[in-house]
């Protein structure tokens, strides 16, 4: 593994590195309906999950609840230690949805600046990358359409946009939910491989949930499988496949029998 | 060599160029030729029928007096458009605010917003006698039934913009721990530009509609007083002339709200 840590990370506090996040019998209700049920799991620092499971079991339920956009019925939750909300507030953890979510009057580089200025006047420390907005769109591949309004760019273009968005306060912590779903297969390919270079070179966490089995298998070091009705965890499954991942790797018989296995467990869930 | 080479590209750029010229020249030209068309009916039919020119001047007619009277027109545009401009001001800015007040109060929204409907369908003729009632024959009463005619549909838009926005993008200000106030000037009110230009775009012509009507019920002044003048002196020409250059300051507004969007609305 190449895991390159970058200096800025905290050293870690009372000798061993805290988990990026612990879920401990956690549960989520919407009135009698429940979507998660008693899910513990703790997601290992630096580490890059993928999320599977059949539609409707909760993957995007469980990255809200990690993301303080909805509250545990039950059960705690911890994000560095941190409580979600005291997390959200210290821009702990970053959230690109499935459409890029840019605001249609800004370009794509003011787009990446907004987090730097949501808060600004109201005197809150914000965290910033080394990285500059500018080098951040670079760094997605985009140098050169920093003033490019959203409208005048491709929908993959148009999610780099937000991956480099995200990335402009260096989250320790990076909840991607289906970011590349609506993408063709080229696209996604070319994404894959940038956020696994990303990833290497800001050593943050990725919990990145997909439908497709390739792409977890692809892009994880460990797959965790959820299970429907009511939601909660079947199976993490680990990938032991060498890093840097090359596209070519996926003809192996090793990842094929990771993704016949990971095909099996999901048609049982 | 390289000059016999370029030939056929600078030729085929010339082709293209020349088809984007016609093709603008056309979209200006059929309906303006059309117009003209209809306007030489007009002159023909008054001329071959006999029409008096008190009960349809023909446009000749029309055009002469719109230059002969050019001065006592021009004295009865400029109050006009400045009750307009007044009155699509105040009913304009009133309806941002009160759409402010309501997608950020629900309780204002269920007091308020049954009555706002109600004072919509008051036909403005009927309302503007009482507002010359209570504001007198001077310029607060054209002020205010111009702005009571653009005030309800700028409402209705603006509450609509303002809510405009996507769920997901509300998600991204929460993660962001964004304020109340910072999710509306960043995200709320540049979202509801849209739907308040097309509003301003019908409050434009409107707004002229409403000052217009309160100079019919009691003005000595304006392009309303000189239609009402006009009419009951039966003097046609100036009646149209003066019908002509109220639409013309419609077009005016409206062209001016349209330039300004073009502007501010770039996405
Ligand atoms: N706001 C909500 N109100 C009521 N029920 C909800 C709400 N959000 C999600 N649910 C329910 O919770 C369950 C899990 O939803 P969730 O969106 O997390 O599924 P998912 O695994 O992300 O599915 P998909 O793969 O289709 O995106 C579903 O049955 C859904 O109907
Ligand atoms: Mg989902």
């Amino acid at each position: 593994m190449t895991l390159v840590q970058p200096l800025t990370t905290p050293a870690p506090e009372a000798g061993h590195a805290p988990a990026a996040a612990i879920l401990r019998n956690a549960s989520v209700r919407f009135g009698t309906f429940t979507a998660i049920q008693d899910l513990s799991l703790e997601i290992e620092a630096g580490a890059f999950y993928t999320i599977l499971g059949p539609s409707g079991c909760g993957k995007s339920t469980m990255l809200r609840l990690v993301s303080d956009l909805i509250p545990a019925a039950s059960g705690e939750v911890e994000i560095f230690g941190k409580s979600t909300e005291e997390a959200r507030l210290a821009r702990e953890f970053a959230f690109v949805f499935q459409d890029a979510t840019l605001l249609p009057w800004r370009s794509a580089l003011q787009n990446v600046e907004l987090p730097l200025e949501i808060g600004r006047k109201r005197g809150i420390e914000i965290k910033t990358s080394d990285r500059s907005p500018r080098e951040l769109l670079e760094l997605v591949g985009l140098k050169g359409r920093e003033d490019a309004l959203p409208h005048e760019l491709s929908g993959g273009m148009r999610q780099r946009v937000a991956i480099a968005r995200a990335l402009v306060c260096q989250p320790r912590l990076l909840l991607m939910d289906e970011p590349f779903g609506a993408l063709d297969e080229m696209t996604r390919d070319h994404l894959n491989l940038q956020l696994l270079q990303i990833w290497e070179e800001t050593g943050t966490t990725i919990l990145f949930v997909t439908h497709s089995i390739p792409e977890a298998v692809f892009l994880g070091q460990k797959v965790l499988m959820l299970q429907a009705h009511p939601g909660r965890l079947r199976e993490v499954v680990e990938i032991d496949l060498p890093f840097p991942r090359a596209i070519k790797q996926r003809e192996t018989p090793e990842f094929m029998r990771y993704a016949a296995y990971l095909r099996e467990l999901l048609e049982t869930c | 060599m390289a000059v016999i080479d370029d030939i056929p590209a600078q030729s085929a750029q010339d082709t293209e160029r020349a088809e984007a010229t016609r093709r603008k020249i056309n979209a200006v030209a059929v309906p303006l030729g059309t117009a003209a068309a209809l306007l030489a009916c007009w002159q023909i039919g008054v001329r071959v029928f006999g029409v008096p020119n008190y009960i349809a001047p023909a446009p000749s007619d029309v055009a002469v007096t719109l230059v002969q009277e050019f001065p006592l027109l021009m004295q009865n545009f400029w109050p006009t458009l400045y009750e307009s401009l007044l009155g699509f001001a105040v009913g304009n800015l009133a309806a941002v605010l009160i759409a402010v007040a309501f997608v950020h109060n629900r309780v204002v929204e269920r007091a308020f917003f049954p009555i706002a409907v109600f004072v919509n369908t008051i036909p403005i003729l009927a309302i503007a006698p009482i507002l010359v009632l209570i504001f007198g024959a001077g310029l607060t009463a054209k002020v205010v039934i111009a702005a009571l005619i653009c005030f309800f549909p700028t409402l209705v838009n603006m509450v609509r913009g303002l809510q405009s926005v996507s769920p997901q993008a509300l998600e991204l200000a929460r993660i962001l721990s964004a304020s109340k106030a910072e999710v509306f000037w960043k995200i709320r009110l540049p979202s509801s530009l849209p739907y308040l230009f097309s509003a301003l775009k019908i409050a434009a012509t409107t707004c002229v509609i409403g000052a217009i009507v309160g100079e019919w019920v009691g003005a000595d002044r304006g392009l309303g007083a000189l239609i009402i003048d006009a009419t009951f002196n039966f003097r046609s020409a100036l009646l149209y002339a003066t019908v002509f250059l109220s639409s013309g300051l419609s077009v005016l507004m409206f062209a001016t709200v349209s330039i300004v969007e073009r502007l501010v609305v770039r996405w």
